[in-house]
């Protein structure tokens, strides 16, 4: 049996009347960096909550070979939701400190993070005084403390300038030859560019999945953004 | 558990003004009172019962609303996706609020005190009794802001939570001489025992079967509410 790092069977989601995401069925493999695009409101984050376990869904969902929502899991998955979830009323250290008391990881982890995520000269400065791109980055930095294996971070690049952006996409790719898995949202195309494989979605479905090459092939398109655009296109056709 | 406590100080440490009215207004007030009556027999009478409110009251709507600026902000929904225990947050948060409400508890029994206020108990059971008292306020605010969804809707649960067990725990009127109904109220209100248990300890120099009667009515709610509250809490939502 191969260890997927996901695998999702009829993964569906339903709130009130609405289908959130419906009947999504893949497999991931480990050790890559994946995108998961699409239009905003299209279900990303809902994906992405419902493996780290925050969300109720119904189907069948396997994090890491074990049911999404397992309590073992939470060491394993590193979430670094889009709105942020960190304290503005505490420095960037004392956020990193307290997570990683939270999770069990060791002191010497808030060192490492916060050069990962460069930070380090920031560390005694109010995140509610921080800029957005900054407190972006102290929430992934709070995903990376500990020993993840599967990284979720919901739009970690946006407001981040290009350098930044540049260090981030370097530093995912330095994550994903160490082991770990990352499912990266994004919703610009240059950034899907990067990934080893994508999940393209639209309004709670999977529109396709395939490497950037592949899917700029069956497209025949040369770059993510027309090679979205086109899937979409398809997609509208086929529903009218 | 000692970790969350230790965030919530360093929170309220970066807000010092919240920190001082906290501390400062219930001995103002008490202050107030004690002109207002204008002779310390009078304010005797009603001190010891006052002491059952403020810390109750305040450490509510701090609780509330702290709890649900977590909500709110997604730093619960973090929080769940780790291996942190529920109870250990709750009881992180309750450690935390409980020096808080220490603090204020001996500031605002301090000037009570120098304001002529007269205890026949020993003073140890009133700080027991009034911080008990205090933790009941986080608990139910802990509780309270699982039905808020905006701050404004959390302040609006302070009067619907703390009012009535201010107005039937006896202060105003005897409880005998209300309405039946309001006696079953009164009596099922854990505000109510906090308020006797203070008149009791501020009364009598002896620990009576009373006392301690209501002692355990009082901390039995403060456990309950803190298991309803941790019940509240869920890793999933829909």
């Amino acid at each position: 049996m191969t260890n997927y790092a996901l695998e999702a069977k009829s993964l569906r989601v339903s709130r009130g009347r609405a289908n959130v995401l419906h009947d999504l069925t893949f497999t991931l493999e480990p050790s890559r960096v994946v995108g998961l695009v699409g239009p905003s409101g299209c279900g990303k984050t809902t994906l992405m909550r419902a493996i780290a376990g925050a969300q109720r869904f119904s189907g069948d969902l396997h994090v890491l070979g074990r049911p999404a929502g397992e309590p073992s899991l939470r060491h394993d998955i590193g979430y670094a939701a889009q709105s942020g979830a960190v304290y503005h009323d505490l420095t960037v250290e004392e956020n990193l400190r307290y997570f990683a008391g939270v999770i069990g990881a060791d002191h010497d982890d808030v060192g490492r993070v916060l050069e990962q995520v460069e930070l380090a000269a920031l560390r005694d400065r109010v995140v509610g005084r921080l800029s957005g791109g900054q407190r972006t980055r102290v929430s992934l930095g709070v995903a990376l403390l500990g020993t993840p294996q599967l990284l979720l971070l919901d739009e970690p690049t946006v407001g981040l300038d290009p350098v930044l952006r540049e260090q981030l996409w370097a530093l995912f790719r330095r994550l994903a030859e160490g082991g770990i898995t990352l499912l990266v949202s994004s919703h610009v195309m240059d950034e899907a560019e990067r990934c080893d494989e994508l999940l393209v979605l639209r309004e709670g479905a999977l529109l396709a999945q395939g490497s950037p090459a592949a899917l700029e092939r069956v497209t025949s398109t040369r770059d993510m953004n027309a090679a979205f655009l086109a899937l979409i296109a398809v997609a509208e056709r086929d529903a009218a | 558990m000692t970790g969350t406590a230790e965030r919530v100080l360093r929170q309220l440490r970066r807000d010092p003004r919240t920190v001082a009215l906290l501390v400062v207004v219930p001995a103002l007030l008490m202050t107030l009172l004690r002109f207002m009556f204008n002779s310390s027999r009078a304010f005797s009478a009603v001190a010891p019962a006052l002491l059952g409110i403020f810390p109750f009251l305040l450490l509510f709507l701090v609780t509330s609303i702290a709890t649900l600026r977590e909500r709110t902000s997604g730093t619960l929904e973090r929080l769940m996706t780790t291996p942190l225990a529920k109870l250990s947050l709750l009881a992180g948060y309750a450690l935390g609020f409980a020096l808080l409400a220490l603090l204020q508890v001996v500031v605002t029994t301090s000037v009570c005190l120098l304001l002529g206020m007269t205890v026949h108990g020993s003073l140890a059971w009133l700080l027991l009794v009034t911080m008990t008292d205090a933790l009941l306020g986080v608990a139910l605010g802990l509780l309270a802001s699982a039905f808020a969804t905006t701050e404004f809707q959390a302040i609006q649960l302070m009067p619907v939570v703390v009012l009535p067990q201010l107005l039937l725990c006896g202060l105003f009127q005897p409880r005998p001489e209300m309405a039946q109904l309001l006696r079953w109220a009164a009596d099922v209100l854990p505000v109510t025992y906090a308020v006797d248990a203070l008149q009791r300890v501020a009364a009598s120099a002896s620990v009576s079967g009373e006392l301690l009667r209501d002692f355990a009515v009082l901390a039995g709610y403060v456990v309950a509410a803190i298991a309803l509250a941790a019940a509240s809490l869920r890793r999933t939502t829909a």
